[in-house]
């Protein structure tokens, strides 16, 4: 076990390492930053000054050097456009990304487990074949442009709900969070239903998929010849075990639903780190850019080591698999 | 159903203006400030926010024009020195008085403020000493002739020296070795409404990065009480978005929609303000012996002033600005719309394709040649729709132009690195004056002597910048407005640039408020007032 704990550790440390000279590689690539971020009226003495610096005048293999050697002390940088450590303004942020993402992975599964399970049950009826329709919607309509819809039908024709922004947050926690207060809560409405109709699809999917299946098992047979009523089988029986692959899924897509809730934040200025990123493409603000996708990274490759641990707990056939293979 | 119902109100209450909108202002931005410290990021987004709680010794009217702000007068005793005359009984919202004490710390924090992307230095670099004659005189000796010294002043913010901890002595030393100064606070303090003191109309609230910035009314104001008691500030950087927020009622008035939005949100019983703006978009082309991106030619064709006349005369301007810019533009005959100082009111050259293919011929090109035409595709209104339309205008007169958009971080890198050989780009002189796009534009590229730094077509007249340099250097306002008309009317005679067409920028309001546009596209709180 401890072997293979620690040749996993190794596989995602390398990840990490992989990911970082991409990143800053291709960071160091898209435009010179002081082109964007220094006045225009600045003569060519303050542009050279800035350039300094910010250390932009050493060659790209030093320049990853010294982010390499204050990374792993910490330290992935001050940002270029606000002068302080690039870290604090992401972590800043990371709280209203981790409430969306959180509200939109609770409808998506709220949501999309029992309209999942409903159509798995009655596949040929109405209601499931439209419920799989609406699925196919989810999945296919870019996210941006279901943002824009959504803005357009309740914000801007029906006036039910604000077009964008966070609103009103008080503190839960040590963190500032939307979902206490009422004007808070339908600030966060739009841009969670935004961010959870493709996780909501995909769970749809799914759970009718896995209900479909269990439901011919003969243990549902039997639960049935027992005489136990139909709620019971469905709630019990076949809930309980179509969960398992539902929890992996959630396991995996709330990571990339917090690092990735970039449209989603653009679309409704949902003050979160995704937004936070594309701000800070448009200033050329590299600190940043690469502090959040280290982060991603980072982020990404622990919830697979642990969903990765957490399997081989559960079925000991993986590691084996691995130790020989 | 806010839409119908405060209408509704409105009508039974017998009154056309809500009392709560006559209190509360909030306003959506395509951008948002960097810091709350107005000394740290020389950026028109901080700068547009900043100065509802900061003032400066002069103001910028809404078209340019230097006005009295916490300096009541100033002159020029010579050549180098400068006496202001500030106005009594200013108050910092703190409490505290403003004195010359405070302005001199000011100007001295400048240089002491650490990891500026955009440092003020380029303001202060040039000034020599302060000294003040008692607390509401000031003398400020400048290294060289400024006659733009007011003008710079504008731009630098002053704030309490008490309530950063200066001592009771200040004394000016230029490059930051000034005595007296305390321990200075960063950027990052000026979060705090403790730090964050001005003299201006509204108080520094709260600051949320990246989801809003409240001030409320300072009461004390010695220009009046403002008429919001809060402002908020929200940053919507991305255009749909912003133009929702507006039609759904979450923000009161919004800046640069769209232009093809336009008309939808006049249909929805908005207002629609526009002005001329101080950008000038233009064309600029490589005047060195081997630009790359030409084909078809032996050396450089755009050496020849023919040529350079040629592709001028080609571009059809009224059609741009009506259909591509939908008539929020203006064609453009100089650098600066008239009568901004330093104008001379030049015809905007004729569109003439036929004219142009002879000249062409004359210059040994009756064939033309094929070139590269640079823009980004993200920076100006319209921008490579309108680069697209001069590509084929030139490729009439026969000149096949293949257009390069990217995106503005790229473009501007690679316009830096002389990549093209023709290239569409845009000047905002936030002075107001003629000598910022001749400086940085068309003066000869000279890193030591700061000319040029724009010059990526590295144009270059000596003529001219010797005229521009003596300009720069003529207190006399007739005097340097006249220079300045003759050198820019050396270069467009020269073709050594062509101007394309002056912006407007556009706001969107509720029709209960009106806002007096400004030629810097700055969008001011504290200059939204109640409609009439």
């Amino acid at each position: 076990m401890i072997v293979y704990l620690l040749r996993r550790l190794g596989q995602s440390l390398l990840a990490v390492i992989a990911m970082a000279v991409l990143v800053f590689i291709g960071v160091f690539f898209i435009g010179n930053p002081v082109d964007v971020l220094i006045n225009p009226e600045a003569t060519q003495a303050d542009i050279a000054a800035t350039t300094e610096r910010l250390g932009l005048d050493k060659p790209l293999y030093q320049q990853f050097g010294i982010f390499l050697s204050n990374a792993v002390q910490g330290d992935l940088g001050t940002s270029f456009v606000y002068g302080r450590p690039a870290l604090d303004i992401i972590l800043e942020r990371l709280p209203a990304t981790m409430e969306l993402a959180f509200v939109a992975l609770l409808l998506s599964v709220g949501i999309g487990v029992p309209l999942g399970v409903w159509a798995g049950m009655r596949p040929n009826g109405v209601a499931g074949r439209t419920i799989m329709a609406g699925s196919i919607l989810g999945f296919s309509l870019p996210n941006f442009w279901q943002g824009m819809l959504l803005i357009l039908v309740f914000a801007v024709l029906l006036g039910w709900l604000p077009a964008g922004g966070r609103g009103e947050t008080t503190e839960f926690l040590g963190m500032q969070v939307s979902f206490l207060t009422w004007d808070g809560l339908s600030h966060l409405i739009l841009p969670a239903v935004n961010l959870a109709l493709f996780k909501m699809s995909l769970i749809i999917r799914l759970a009718r998929a896995n209900t479909r299946e269990v439901a011919l098992q003969d243990y549902i047979k039997f639960a049935r010849a027992k005489g136990l009523s139909g709620r019971r089988v469905v709630l019990v029986h076949i809930l309980k075990n179509i969960m398992i692959p539902v929890v992996t899924i959630i396991g995996l897509e709330l990571g990339s639903m917090v690092a990735f809730a970039i449209v989603t934040e653009t679309v409704f200025a949902w003050p979160g780190m995704g937004k936070l990123l594309i701000d800070s493409i448009n200033l050329l603000d590299r600190p940043v850019i690469v502090a959040y996708l280290m982060l991603t990274v980072l982020i990404i490759v622990t919830i697979n080591f642990v969903v990765d641990v957490i399997y081989s707990l559960l079925d000991p056939r993986i590691r084996l698999s691995e130790m020989k293979g | 159903m806010n839409r119908l119902t405060a209408p509704l109100i409105a009508v039974l209450l017998g009154s056309a203006a809500t009392p709560a909108l006559a209190q509360e202002l909030t306003l959506g931005l395509k951008s948002e400030a960097t810091s709350m410290d107005p000394q740290f990021h020389q950026l028109s987004t901080n700068i547009q926010v900043l100065k509802n709680i900061f003032e400066a010794l002069t103001t910028q009217d809404a078209v340019q024009k230097v006005t009295p702000g916490l300096a009541e007068s100033w002159e020029a005793l010579d050549d180098t020195t400068w006496r202001f005359k500030l106005k009594q009984g200013v108050k910092f919202h703190n409490g505290s008085d403003f004195t010359a004490r405070d302005v001199i710390y000011s100007f001295c924090r400048v240089p002491l403020v650490e990891n500026s992307p955009s440092a003020y230095t380029i303001f202060t670099g040039g000034i020599a000493d302060m000294q003040a004659e008692d607390d509401h005189t000031l003398t400020i000796t400048t290294t060289a002739t400024n006659p733009l010294l007011p003008t710079d002043l504008w731009s630098l913010a002053i704030v309490s020296a008490d309530a950063l901890g200066a001592e009771d002595e200040v004394t000016y030393a230029p490059e930051g070795n000034c005595e007296g100064m305390g321990e200075v606070p960063q950027a990052p303090a000026f979060n705090s409404p403790d730090i964050a003191v001005g003299t201006g109309p509204y108080k520094l609230d709260n600051y949320t990065r990246g989801s809003e910035l409240v001030v409320t009314r300072f009461e004390d104001y010695w220009g009046g009480t403002p008429d919001w008691e809060r402002v908020v500030m929200r940053p919507i950087t991305s255009d749909g978005p912003r133009v929702a927020a507006l039609l759904a009622g979450d923000v009161d008035m919004i800046e640069s929609p769209p232009i093809q939005d336009i008309p939808r949100i006049e249909e929805a019983g908005f207002s629609v303000v526009d002005a001329l703006s101080n950008r000038i978009i233009y064309l600029h082309m490589q005047q060195t012996d081997d630009p790359p991106g030409i084909e078809g030619a032996d050396g450089n064709p755009l050496l020849d002033p023919r040529v350079r006349e040629a592709i001028s005369i080609s571009i059809n301007r009224e059609a741009i600005t009506e259909r591509i810019m939908g008539g929020y533009a203006q064609a453009a005959g100089e650098l600066l719309p008239p009568p901004m100082f330093g104008t001379s009111g030049r015809e905007v050259d004729p569109y003439d394709p036929e004219r142009a293919k002879e000249l062409l011929a004359e210059a040994g090109y009756p064939d033309g040649f094929s070139i590269t035409l640079g823009t980004p595709n993200d920076r100006y209104i319209n921008d490579e729709q309108v680069a697209q339309a001069v590509a084929q205008m030139m490729a009439q007169i026969g000149i096949q132009t293949n257009v390069d958009a990217s995106t503005a971080s790229q473009f501007f890198s690679r316009r830096n690195a002389l990549e093209f050989p023709i290239y569409m780009a845009g000047w905002g002189a936030s002075s107001g004056d003629m000598s910022s796009p001749l400086k940085s534009l068309v003066a000869t590229y000279d890193e030591a002597a700061g000319m040029g730094p724009t010059n990526a077509g590295r144009y270059s007249n000596p003529e001219m910048d010797a005229l521009l340099l003596e300009a720069m250097a003529t207190i006399d306002d007739a005097e340097r407005d006249r220079m300045l008309q003759e050198a820019e009317t050396m270069v467009l005679d020269d073709f050594g640039i062509i101007p394309l067409h002056y912006e407007q920028t556009v706001w969107a309001m509720k029709p209960e408020l009106s806002y007096e546009p400004r030629v810097d596209q700055y969008t001011m709180a504290s200059e939204v007032k109640p409609a009439e």
